[in-house]
């Protein structure tokens, strides 16, 4: 049994201590927003934030995560995802979609930390969220213009 | 577009009645209703009493935007507001759902928009007249005098007014129009505006997008299947009792593909699979490696007579009066579609019945094959399409490859609900790659270095044979495997395309482009070798070999050069400029491609697109298609290749063995749009061709040898 916050309610997880969160996260939870693309950290669909750093669920055991507090793409709020979120369906930067829980949870965190990134911020923070729709040319512009939206 | 329609050998027998013929099926039009609920107005059309129009969709979305594309055709008959359009998936009805390119329910081949352009319109067309008619008749006038404008009918007589919503169950009693009539395209308010927004990309900023792995049910079993790591491995034995004993796991069977592990939740089924000791029988196994494979296929390309795809002039001739011959090989990889979410599926079995949920992309074939194992009439195979998590062809298999497995886990697992899980290993090493290609390409050149003949021979599987569809093969030329070999926009005096069939152990299937993923790149590169070797411009030679022959080319090449400012191959700044010219799909597409070489890699700064598309029904999303589709391309051509060890055990796993674009590797694109009135075409498979080419040119530059391989990047 592990005590965590998730999405802002204290839950107890009764899974085996190895699960990876990402599987209890959905089968235990239904929280389904998080996705399942590689299984080994190489592609950033499973990104969630864990005491406010984006973490790939799909390594990380429940073990590690007694007394947390995870945040999924359902419950990702604030002045950061709220901008991220406009900017996205504004350029309509969405293709397939299901690496988008995971490029807009690194993306609000890279804005958390810096406001005004450039290119080559986008790129370090980015990176290990791969969209197979290389949707990347409208994530960089919407990042732009989510940090004009937080400056304004 | 290609039409064909697939003979039902190679479907299983049994089955719905294949109807082709570009009717508007209205007939299933709802009985007049109580005033509750929404309406159907004909197949494609649903309208709510919150006004809300629902478009029955029947090609699958997974992020080339048919729900969006198709919500516009219908919106603008309709005169609706774009605010109250929504999309759904059709469910699996082949008479009333076909796609008429197939004759089957089906999405590929870019035909969405093609297919169904005017089918949509008409959809659109034939509900507002049955509005108008309902008010009409509820109003007391003149139908003539009624007009319709976003989403609300007048009638300026009378002054009436009113929303869709509120005549509908009237509407629902008018007789739709035989022939509905369709605006003039000079008044279109939707269709080609920029502004229109994707009706999928709120959904996907949440996390509320249903994909079929976001499928649970209380009482659902989650299964994963071992696969052999050869292809065609067998399994020799198994022994299941240390997977069994995982916490979780309920049984584990035997099926034709594998080895089944049932369990109550995702994680007891890896553990559980992970748990299997299974011996591999590998007498039909492809236990060779490679580069074993490769030559063999190289060897066909060089020995091979094959069958003429394509031919005009003497090229006996060209050859002989020549001054000059070049000749090159281009050889390219295995390619695996690695959409990011593995093909997975949901399938419920009752009694003589079965429901599946699945990202279904030819949703007559999964029905058929379902039927077929299962043991039940097809028409109580019930498919639900869900939005896809990628496919680029993937999840359309000509044999029902998915829908086989996921039938045989219901019929191991007995009567109950089953999630089958694909994890990236299954995806990576589970064949169904583009298959490998060799090109062999020969020019004949005059004194003054003007290229007067082509040969083109090249070997590779047939991408529809064996299949269902294989009736499109006509006269021993496959179409898709040769596909932009022929009809080049070039005029080389003298040609000919030979294709060299070759047959594999390794399962082929359509992967973004299908043919032209390859013949692009050993055309274009082969090209441009040669005019380099002649000393042309790459630009300046194209546009020569163009001549009148292709108006839409030589623009798009005109104007790519224009926006990339083209001042020749090498730029002052350490990069170098590389030229492609591809058309497909009724698209016509240039590139320039700005390559500079970054820790012995090519890094692609800048990529110009010059497209012409004819109509673009959504100019915004044709443009993300291009980004996107030239994106996966650039992928593959810098990074990507299946490979088989000297033992035959296919060596790539995952994305750290199988590397995808990074957006830190993605380059800028600029895109300019031709705006005509041509028919529409396809747009979700046309920008891929022409990256490889552009980057292969310039890299050759940068490196002062020639091209002849794929990836760029060789581990």
């Amino acid at each position: 049994m592990t005590d965590l916050t998730i999405n802002g309610k204290d839950v107890s997880l009764d899974v085996p201590g190895d699960t990876p969160l990402l599987w209890a996260l959905r089968d235990n939870l239904r929280l389904t927003g998080t996705k399942f693309g590689c299984g080994v950290a190489q592609c950033g669909a499973c990104t969630v934030m864990v005491d406010g750093m984006p973490v790939r669920s799909c390594i990380t055991p429940v073990e590690d995560l007694e007394g947390s507090d995870v945040t999924t793409i359902e419950a990702l709020e604030g002045p950061e995802a709220d901008a991220v979120r406009k900017a996205w369906v504004d350029l309509d930067v969405p293709q397939c979609g299901y690496c988008q829980s995971g490029q807009i949870i690194a993306a609000a965190t890279l804005l958390t930390e810096i406001p005004q990134p450039t290119d080559e911020d986008i790129d370090f923070a980015m990176a290990g969220n791969a969209c197979r729709c290389a949707t990347y040319v409208r994530i960089r512009k919407a990042i732009h213009n989510a940090a004009k939206i937080l400056e304004a | 577009m290609t039409a064909f329609s697939p003979t039902r050998r190679g479907f299983l027998a049994g089955g719905a009645a294949l109807i082709i013929g570009a009717h508007l099926p209205v007939g299933n039009k709802m009985a007049a209703k109580a005033a509750t609920g929404p309406v159907d107005l004909n197949a494609f059309v649903r309208i709510g009493e919150d006004n809300t129009v629902t478009v029955i969709v029947k090609h699958i979305e997974f992020g080339q935007g048919p729900f969006t594309g198709f919500a516009t055709l219908v919106a603008e008959e309709l005169d609706a507001d774009w605010s109250q359009m929504r999309a759904e998936h059709a469910p699996a009805d082949t008479a009333t759902y076909q796609n008429f390119a197939f004759g089957i329910q089906g999405t590929g081949a870019s035909t969405a928009v093609r297919n169904a352009f005017t089918q949509m319109r008409q959809a659109g067309a034939a509900a507002r007249a049955m509005l108008v008619d309902a008010a009409a008749r509820e109003w007391g006038v003149s139908a003539d005098e009624i007009t319709v404008a976003n989403g609300v009918i007048s009638h300026t007589g009378s002054g009436k007014t009113a929303q869709f919503g509120e005549l509908v169950a009237t509407a629902s009693e008018s007789t739709p129009p035989a022939e509905p009539k369709l605006k003039d395209p000079a008044k279109f308010k939707l269709i080609g505006k920029e502004e229109i927004r994707r009706l999928d990309s709120a959904i996907k900023t949440t996390g509320e997008a249903q994909f079929t792995l976001d499928v649970y049910r209380d009482d659902m079993l989650t299964v994963v299947v071992a696969h052999s790591p050869w292809i065609n491995g067998k399994v020799a034995s198994v022994d299941s009792s240390a997977a069994l004993a995982v916490d979780g796991v309920e049984k584990v069977e035997q099926i034709p593909t594998g080895v089944a592990v049932y369990a109550r939740n995702t994680y007891s089924a890896l553990k559980g699979r992970d748990a299997l000791l299974i011996d591999w029988d590998l007498s039909e196994a492809e236990t060779r490696s490679a580069d074993e494979q490769l030559e063999e296929v190289a060897a066909a390309a060089r020995d091979g007579d094959g069958v003429v795809a394509e031919t005009y002039g003497d090229l006996n001739a060209a050859f002989e009066n020549a001054a000059q011959v070049i000749e090159a090989e281009y050889r390219l990889p295995f390619l695996a579609h690695a959409p990011l979410e593995a093909l997975d599926g949901v399938i419920e079995t009752r009694g003589d019945a079965a429901e599946i949920w699945m990202g279904s992309q030819m949703q007559t074939v999964d029905q058929m094959v379902t039927s077929d194992i299962l043991g039940i009439p097809l028409e109580n195979v019930a498919i639900n399409t869900l939005l896809g998590g990628g496919s680029f062809g993937r999840r359309a298999q000509y044999d029902g490859q998915f829908a086989q497995e996921l039938a045989q886990v219901a019929k191991a697992g007995g009567e109950g609900i089953y999630k089958l899980v694909w994890t990236r290993s299954d995806d990576i090493q589970g064949g169904y790659y583009r298959p490998l290609a060799v090109h062999r390409h020969r020019a004949a050149l005059d004194e003054t270095g003007r290229i007067i003949g082509w040969d083109n021979k090249f070997a590779t599987e047939s991408i529809m044979g064996g299949s269902a569809f294989e009736a499109v093969i006509q006269n021993g030329v496959d179409p898709f495997s040769i596909e932009g070999s022929i009809h080049k926009p070039y005029d080389f005096g003298a040609f000919e395309a030979r294709w060299v069939r070759t047959d594999s152990k390794v399962p082929h299937l359509w992967w973004r482009s299908v043919g032209h993923s390859h013949t692009a790149f050993a055309n274009e590169v082969f090209l441009d070798e040669v005019l380099q070797r002649q000393g042309k411009d790459p630009v300046q030679g194209r546009l020569e070999l163009l001549g009148d022959k292709s108006p839409r080319d030589r623009r798009v090449l005109e104007r790519v050069a224009e926006m990339a400012n083209w001042q020749g191959v090498q730029g002052a700044n350490g990069k170098a400029y590389g030229v492609a010219l591809h058309p497909s799909y009724d698209a016509h597409f240039a590139y320039i491609a700005e390559v500079s070489e970054v820790e012995g890699e090519p890094r692609v700064h800048k990529v110009w697109v010059a497209a012409d598309v004819g109509i673009a029904v959504n100019p915004d999303v044709v443009k993300a298609q291009i980004e996107g589709g030239l994106g996966y391309g650039l992928s593959a051509a810098l990074f990507n290749e299946i490979t088989f060890a000297e033992d035959g055990r296919i060596e790539q796993e995952n994305f750290d063995t199988y590397r995808l674009l990074r957006i830190n590797e993605m380059p800028e694109v600029e895109i300019d749009l031709a705006v005509n009135t041509e028919k529409p075409g396809g747009i979700g498979e046309a920008g891929t061709p022409p990256i490889a080419p552009a980057v292969s040119n310039a890299w050759r530059i940068l490196k002062g040898e020639p091209v002849r391989r794929l990836p760029l990047v060789r581990v």
